[in-house]
């Protein structure tokens, strides 16, 4: 017991949704060393596909959603919970190799990239 | 949908293509037509995501020496447009107000670029994003709604109220019409290649 713990609360992660979102994430609010761009893609893998079923609620639930590519915002927005939860959800389940992630750019687009885009908007 | 036996051999060509997100800011006051805006050329209906940020209280509280923290959510709307070949556009729809700066940063980072849009009835409300956009660097347009059209004298008008700097791409477009967000989006992305040489 560390002089920080609260006593009302139990240390044991709650296994349903009636609780409070960030409980899902044992209080954390940030993952990692940095928190992944909310417009990041999320892909279920293989290892995902294979293990989802035995998952928890949460994790099973993402991993059924991203068959098809979202972003971070969207799986926040499906799974009902505010984004820093849904970033710490998926940067948990990435580096258990149950999704793949493919994060937006930190730095300025390039030009080849904008090119795309700006091709890609016109084909529209 | 369901899960199916991870197989190596025969897996759907989509599940190799690399994926590569990209966003741009629209910003604006309250009311402008943010979502409306991203709403007209948006695959999926507009999505409302709640960003709960945690900030010390800056309220005047003398009783207390204790610091206080505010729980504050905020609302964004977001779109999204899939440009091929892996390519996924998000547009972010941000309210414009400068206490909800905190957001634009994470927002900004990494983004093509802004949209600005304004109301012609409450022109002002813009100033803080404009501003904000010019500080940081990042290519934005602004994009006046108007859509019942406006005369060029009141165009003139509005573009000297405005006061945005020249090299800044001005449109007067209709939040309603696909054709006339595609026109804006497109008007961005030519500035940010302008921009990014």
């Amino acid at each position: 017991m560390t002089a920080g713990a609260t006593p009302d609360r139990p240390d044991e992660p709650p296994q349903m949704r009636i609780v409070r979102p960030y409980a899902l994430t044992g209080g954390r609010t940030r993952s990692g060393a940095s928190d992944l761009p909310i417009e990041t893609l999320v892909r279920t893998s293989a290892r995902g596909r294979e293990v989802g079923p035995k998952l928890q609620l949460e994790y099973r639930t993402i991993a059924e959603m991203c068959e098809e590519p979202l972003s971070v915002a969207e799986v926040s927005v499906h799974l009902g919970v505010p984004l820093g939860v849904a970033r710490v959800l998926v940067t948990d389940m990435s580096e258990q190799g149950l999704v793949d992630v493919h994060k937006g750019r930190t730095d300025r687009p390039n030009q080849a990239l904008l090119e795309r885009v700006l091709h890609g908007i016109r084909d529209l | 949908m369901g899960f199916e036996t991870s197989n190596d051999r025969g897996a759907p060509a989509a599940g190799d293509e690399p994926l590569q997100p990209v966003k741009i800011v629209i910003s604006g006051g309250f009311a402008v037509g943010k979502t409306t805006f991203v709403g007209s050329i948006s695959e999926i209906n507009p999505l409302t995501t709640e960003a709960a940020m945690t900030s010390a209280s800056t309220g005047v509280d003398d009783t207390s020496k204790v610091q206080t923290k505010t729980h504050t959510t905020v609302a964004m709307d977001f779109g999204r447009i899939s440009l091929g070949g892996g390519l996924v556009l998000y547009l972010f729809g941000t309210p414009g107000q400068a206490r909800f700066q905190f957001m634009w940063d994470d927002l900004a980072r990494g983004a093509i670029g802004a949209v600005v849009l304004v109301d012609t009835r409450r022109l002002a409300d813009c100033f803080p994003a404009v501003d904000y956009f010019e500080q940081l660097g990042l290519p934005y347009i602004v994009a006046v709604n108007c859509f019942d059209g406006l005369q060029f004298h009141e165009q003139q008008a509005i573009r000297e109220a405005l006061s945005v700097p020249r090299d800044v791409p001005l449109v007067f477009c209709d939040a309603r019409e696909r054709t006339s967000t595609k026109e804006s989006l497109i008007m961005l992305v030519e500035h940010a290649l302008s921009r990014a040489e």
